[in-house]
């Protein structure tokens, strides 16, 4: 399908068959981004409908698991910390984790959960995933001004670092994106990636230094980390927070990665989209 | 003029679910799940050849001047909805293409992607942007669209206490503010009450006259006919008529469905019902292979059914009509009262039902020959069998445009002393 701005006033589209490869179409994706934004504020709205305790969920759920890293890994394990308060150092890394991993576990099944909406009306189906990762940026913004706060209350400076902030978490958005559309898509044809999403997820959490700093892996085998594409995302969002050295040579790797992943993933998407409707 | 929408030779294919086949033995299951991911990866990734696929849709071309309101008539199976899908972009064509000016907005099923926790007026907005409408296009058109659907008092409440009613006429509502330059309509006036389906009618016909095109699917002749100019009449999966609404319509009435119109109990699956043929009073010469299923408006409908009562029990039979959006018209069983069946001394019967000419209007029905039998602990089965039949509108003095489910021919008669009996009072 493809769209073509005609010179009079009307747009032309037209309807083929075409099965060629193409990128997802950005220039329609823009026209829909009013599209994107009210089905992030309805799964937000939604989420907490009928609780008693609301939004404090969001403030709840990440002080909980804070809670209990530091108690099993900070008190019982003894796992070190950089120096840094184990809670103030496991929370700079757990919420760029919580944000991947809810990004992908919510995107990757985003479709299926979405079928009447596929199978009824049409607009960019890229949307879906896109939205639910938008979801899972809400709640990292929410996690990191808790971040903030922690830190004044350890008394941990906020220092000029902290400018890398939006770098990193734009490298983590794309790879988000691109892996959580391939997800997505795949899991349409593929039920059985639903399960393999949170195996894979539980894994990928202890493969990335995120209850761990880099020091705690032996050397030789540190550049290991480097295979991982998210590895530069979670330690420089934790480094921009508490002021660490920027692993340049890393986030180089990382970002080449991600690139190479959100390409593969806006492409098998398009590619596959035009089955959705006829197997979701 | 340029076509608004040209359509040159779409098809398409469908690929048919293979049944997987039950293990037979230990080893077979044992086997089967070791070998089923290979089978299934194939089949799920569509390079399995020896699935079996079917045309749904073949060879259709077509043009729509701009203002046009192009009605799609059909059975179920040939190919409506598929053609609406392709329109609408949701599932692309196996062959062919089709290019069109504007913008398009379909409403394939009310309320696509209302949430049932948000209220009436965050659902009108997260409604309005799916189907394509900007924020400020939806503000703009918000007393608009409420006073459409006639739920001011509950716009702040969820849609999920909404009653069902409530619910269609928000979501036909935002749809019907839409204003795009091709409307895609799929049976939504099936659901609603006949009040609000006028007004929704009325709706459409407005957005056909300000010279927008409207696309509309529908099993309901009465509101195509007064809405259309033209009609596309489907029949498996290719165009069989397009022109004339009246022409159209006649041509879909009068073609019966190639079912049966004579079934007998061959497998011994009932315990009672054992043959049921039907025939019109214009052959109701019961010996004669004279069974149809196609009537005319002006002929009775003979229903010929056979019992055996072996086990003596005391079964009651009925007939049921039942119209394509799957409402009853009505049941008629042999005995009208309750009163328990002398039929356990009965061994074999024959039993006629006789539907009256004049009464059912022009269309398709499902028409139901059952009995009800109790078991020794005093549970209903039911056996029944089911015809597809057609009233065809020849013979039909009512005007197919006419409002109502059945065609009745009333008795009127003029009281020449009205007065004088309104003074006596």
């Amino acid at each position: 399908m493809q769209c073509t701005n005609n010179s009079s006033e009307k747009k032309v589209t037209v309807i083929q068959p075409n099965p060629s490869w193409s990128f997802v179409n950005l220039t329609e994706l823009w026209s829909y981004r009013e599209l994107v934004s009210v089905m992030i504020i309805r799964d937000l709205k939604v989420r907490y409908k009928q609780t008693v305790m609301g939004v404090a969920w969001a403030v709840l759920q990440p002080l909980t698991m804070i809670l209990i890293f530091t108690l099993i890994f900070g008190k019982l394990a003894k796992i070190p910390s950089d120096g840094y308060p184990y809670p103030v150092f496991v929370f700079s890394g757990l919420l760029a984790w919580n944000f991947f991993s809810s990004a992908i576990g919510t995107s990757g099944v985003s479709l299926i959960g979405a079928s009447n909406l596929v199978s009824k009306v049409y607009f960019p189906r890229i949307i879906v995933p896109i939205s639910s990762i938008g979801v899972s940026l809400v709640d990292f913004v929410i996690s990191a001004a808790l971040l903030l706060i922690m830190m004044m209350l350890y008394g941990i400076p906020i220092t000029a670092n902290i400018l890398w902030l939006p770098f990193f978490m734009a490298g983590l958005f794309i790879l988000s994106i691109g892996f959580g559309s391939w997800l997505a898509a795949i899991t349409v044809t593929y039920r059985d990636f639903r399960y393999v999403i949170s195996y894979l997820l539980q894994i990928w959490m202890y493969l990335t230094p995120v209850l761990y700093p880099v020091s705690f892996v032996p050397e030789k085998w540190q550049w290991l980390l480097y295979l991982n594409p998210l590895y530069a995302w979670i330690n420089g969002i934790r480094a921009s927070f508490l002021n660490q050295p920027i692993d340049l040579l890393g986030t180089f790797i990382s970002l080449s990665f991600s690139i190479m992943i959100f390409a593969a993933g806006m492409f098998y998407f398009e590619k596959t989209q035009r089955r959705f409707a006829d197997i979701i | 003029m340029k076509p608004i929408i040209s359509v040159k030779g779409i098809a398409k294919q469908y690929t048919l679910g293979s049944q997987l086949k039950a293990a037979n033995s230990f080893r077979e299951m044992i086997l089967g799940v070791i070998a089923s991911p290979f089978k299934n990866f194939r089949q799920l990734s569509g390079k399995d050849s020896s699935q079996q696929t079917f045309w749904a849709l073949s060879n259709i071309s077509f043009e729509v001047q701009p203002g046009e309101v192009v009605g799609v008539i059909g059975r179920n199976g040939a190919g409506k909805s598929t053609l609406l899908k392709i329109l609408s972009r949701i599932t692309t064509p196996t062959e062919g293409q089709i290019e069109y000016q504007g913008q398009m907005a379909s409403l394939l099923e009310v309320g696509t992607g209302f949430h049932p926790e948000l209220t009436g007026r965050e659902n009108i907005y997260l409604n309005g942007a799916i189907l394509g409408m900007g924020r400020q296009q939806i503000t703009e058109r918000l007393d608009d669209i409420v006073e459409f659907a006639e739920i001011s008092k509950f716009l702040d409440t969820p849609v999920k206490r909404f009653s069902s009613g409530m619910y269609v006429r928000l979501a036909f509502s935002v749809a019907a503010h839409l204003n795009p330059d091709i409307l895609i309509v799929d049976e939504v006036l099936a659901v609603g009450d006949q009040a609000f389906q006028q007004k929704c009618l009325g709706k459409l016909k407005d957005t056909g006259g300000d010279g927008r095109t409207v696309f509309f699917v529908s099993h309901n002749m009465t509101a195509v006919k007064s809405l259309c100019n033209r009609i596309i009449y489907l029949k498996d999966g290719k165009i069989e008529y397009d022109g004339s609404p009246d022409e159209a319509i006649s041509r879909y009435l009068s073609v019966g469905k190639s079912g049966a119109a004579q079934w007998s109990d061959d497998t011994n699956k009932h315990d009672h019902l054992k043959k049921v043929s039907l025939s019109s009073n214009m052959n109701s010469d019961m010996s004669t292979e004279a069974s149809t299923n196609l009537f005319q408006y002006s002929e009775s409908i003979e229903v010929l059914i056979e019992f055996e009562n072996t086990k003596r029990r005391a079964y009651r039979p009925a007939v049921r009509i039942t119209d394509v959006f799957g409402n009853v018209l009505f049941t008629s069983w042999d005995k009208d009262s309750l009163a328990e069946s002398d039929r356990k001394e009965v061994k074999k019967e024959v039993l006629v039902c006789s539907i009256p000419a004049n009464l059912l209007k022009p269309a398709g029905y499902t028409l139901t020959a059952f009995a009800h039998v109790p078991d020794d602990n005093g549970n209903v089965k039911v056996e029944e069998v089911n015809f597809d039949i057609t009233v065809s509108a020849e013979h039909c003095p009512i005007d197919l445009g006419r409002l109502g489910l059945i065609f009745p021919i009333l008795e009127w008669q003029r009281h020449a002393d009205a007065h004088k009996s309104n003074d006596k009072r």
